[in-house]
């Protein structure tokens, strides 16, 4: 990488969630889950980082943890240059000024009995008390212009908008502040496929504008690859490839990330009739009991007998590439 | 005559606000073997078609034409009559499996039902019709699976379980409600392979409804574009996306995000879907298509045939080469 400095850079971060043991004795040990085991990865101003993997693999968990709404367990969050973890709540409050979420669910994610206007002002009241109501109110009018939303619709309520309307509202709260950095969790897969597109050119039409950086977490392999610069492939709490979008799609190393590509169905039905599909056989390993060595060896076409023995990390392949596999 | 052959099908409920057609005129036919697919975004009236067909509509609901399988109306049909159609010889598969699946009875319980009703079996025959059907869809250790409870399974195995039970009696025709959008990419994969392959195997044919243009390409022979209600444009697979010629289905075409293919802003279709109350009275695309033309709001379109592309339905004032898609955004 060159010599920019990262944003946000997360090293070996881990989130446990201790569950109540099934067993009856009070003196059982508790089990632990591991959501998110040992990630890394650099976010630098401007950029867009795409998180995939399926449901359970730790993505929302991840984005979370990044903002402290759960607290990680171990490893380190360094906020440009700042170690986060362990800060006190005034340090996170300075924080959530930069670095803003938007939800999955559009309508669940406003509040039902406030105005649209009280909504994306809220921010505003909580991090910039100091700003008069007239500007609260043209900070607010000039987000909502920007966001696609007219300003007549400042005083209605989140139930009389359509679910990409609602997905505007959350966009224009999440960037009154102006933050360098915007964490988006499944932001349009609650969406229909023509509003989806409105709302994913919306987000890059004010990333360009704003400078933003995204960390984009989806399930939609085709909607990361047109939104991101990097990919992060994660399964089961792990990152097991980390690449350049270019080298990620066109010559993806890792053999989950392959089966994750070759699952997508493409618009083209000659193609989608007679590709060769790479299968994944079985079902998600239980997070509670992990395969030993490497979690995906159960469903890998190509884990050998030394799979189970070494948990591979992630290593440089390229430049741009870094796999967790000590098979490719 | 088609196994299947739905005439001029429509579906209204009355509602406190007046009548709303749900669905407006649809037909299509459905030979052994074929799939077809009903494509739509959300309050197309895509599922409220399958469910006037299976007498599922809400109470409110009522549909009017004709759906004739194997030579008899599905509409008109008395309950009891239906009920011995339905579950086995057309079948339905749902999109949540866990609110469909009744979980206070094992699976065990849930699919010999099934066969006591319809095939008169013993339960002893039914639960090895049951391992088998397990079997089928590659569902391991079946018959110790069997006394599991829906819970107990995943989100794709349960989305199995679904659809070995609506395969029980071997039906003729299934209709498949969303049957992947709740399920991650790679278990899609699994469940499509595992309706290619059981349709090859027994020549049923599939009513497919779903919103993933993807999972339609790679399964369905025809297709049917919804919106707001109406067949905006029908035909086979290839003539759908190689050469759509609708506003509607160039306009979803190219809001997709493409694996294959670099660009920097998607065509996104500007607007909102229509409500279905107040319908402009010409064509529903008519407020959100780039190209229409003052009489689009006005007068509806009928749907007619296209001489250049036989087989090809569609609801357009415009010709084919009136419309011209847009110049595609520069790669940065």
């Amino acid at each position: 990488m060159t010599a920019r400095t990262p944003l946000l850079s997360v090293r070996d971060l881990q989130v446990r969630f201790e569950l109540a043991s099934d067993s009856p004795w009070p003196w059982a040990a508790t089990r632990v889950l591991k959501a998110v085991d040992g990630l890394s990865f650099d976010i630098f101003p401007g950029e867009t980082l795409g998180i995939v993997g399926e449901s359970g693999c730790g993505k929302s968990t991840l984005a979370r943890a990044v903002l402290n709404l759960i607290p990680a367990t171990a490893g380190s969050i360094v906020w440009q240059g700042q170690e986060m973890r362990g800060a006190n709540t005034t340090t996170w409050h300075e924080l959530r000024k930069s670095v803003q979420m938007i939800f999955q669910d559009p309508l669940a994610s406003l509040d039902p009995r406030m105005t649209i206007g009280q909504i994306i002002a809220e921010p505003l009241h909580t991090h910039l008390s100091a700003l008069s109501q007239a500007d609260v109110m043209q900070k607010v009018r000039a987000m909502m212009q920007k966001v696609g939303l007219t300003e007549q619709q400042i005083n209605r309520y989140p139930h009389e908008f359509s679910g990409g309307q609602c997905q505007r509202i959350g966009i224009a709260r999440a960037l009154v502040l102006e933050p360098k950095l915007v964490i988006c969790d499944e932001p349009v897969s609650a969406l229909d496929v023509s509003i989806q597109a409105q709302i994913i050119n919306l987000l890059m039409e004010l990333q360009a504008q704003m400078g933003l950086a995204l960390v984009f977490i989806a399930h939609d392999l085709a909607v990361v690859r047109h939104i991101s610069q990097r990919v992060m492939v994660m399964y089961l709490g792990r990152s097991m490839e980390l690449a350049g979008k270019q080298a990620i799609y066109r010559s993806p190393r890792h053999p989950y990330t392959q089966a994750l590509l070759s699952a997508i169905p493409t618009p083209d039905p000659r193609r989608e009739r007679h590709k060769a599909q790479q299968l994944l056989q079985g079902e998600l390993p239980s997070p509670m009991n992990p395969p030993s060595g490497c979690i995906f060896r159960t469903r890998c076409p190509i884990a050998t007998a030394a799979c189970a023995e070494h948990r591979p990390e992630l290593r440089a392949l390229s430049a741009e590439t870094e796999v967790a596999c000590d098979l490719v | 005559m088609a196994l299947l052959e739905v005439t001029n099908l429509s579906v209204q409920f009355d509602t406190p606000d007046g009548a709303v057609t749900a669905v407006n005129g649809l037909s299509f036919e459905l030979e052994r073997g074929q799939t077809v697919g009903i494509v739509g975004e959300s309050g197309s009236g895509k599922s409220q078609t399958v469910l006037a067909m299976m007498g599922l509509l809400a109470s409110n609901g009522r549909a009017s034409g004709s759906a004739l399988f194997d030579g008899r109306d599905l509409l008109s049909l008395s309950p009891t009559a239906l009920n011995s159609i339905r579950g086995n010889r057309v079948a339905m598969i749902f999109q949540d499996p866990m609110t469909s699946l009744n979980p206070y009875l094992t699976v065990e319980r849930q699919m010999t039902e099934v066969l006591e009703l319809h095939k008169g079996m013993t339960r002893a025959q039914a639960r090895v019709r049951a391992v088998q059907a397990l079997d089928a869809v590659k569902i391991p250790e079946a018959a110790r699976r069997l006394g599991m409870y829906p819970h107990e399974f995943s989100g794709g195995m349960r989305q199995r379980v679904m659809i070995a039970m609506a395969l029980l009696c071997e039906p003729d025709v299934l209709i498949a409600d969303e049957p992947t959008t709740a399920l991650d990419v790679t278990v899609q994969a699994q469940i499509i392979a595992l309706l290619r392959e059981l349709q090859r195997e027994h020549g049923t044919a599939i009513v497919m409804i779903t919103h993933d243009l993807g999972v339609v390409a790679g399964l369905c022979d025809k297709v049917m574009v919804l919106y707001g209600g109406r067949v905006m444009e029908q035909g086979s697979a290839e003539s759908i996306f190689y050469q759509p010629t609708h506003p509607y289905t160039i306009g979803l075409l190219g809001a997709l995000p493409r694996i294959g293919q670099d660009g920097n802003t998607l065509l996104a279709i500007p607007g909102a879907p229509p409500n279905m109350a107040h319908l402009p009275p010409g064509c529903p695309f008519s407020e959100r298509c780039r190209w229409a033309e003052p009489r689009c709001a006005s007068e509806r379109p009928a749907l007619t045939a296209l001489p250049e592309q036989p087989g090809v339905l569609r609801a357009c004032h415009l010709s084919p080469h009136q419309i011209v898609p847009p110049v595609e955004a520069e790669p940065a």
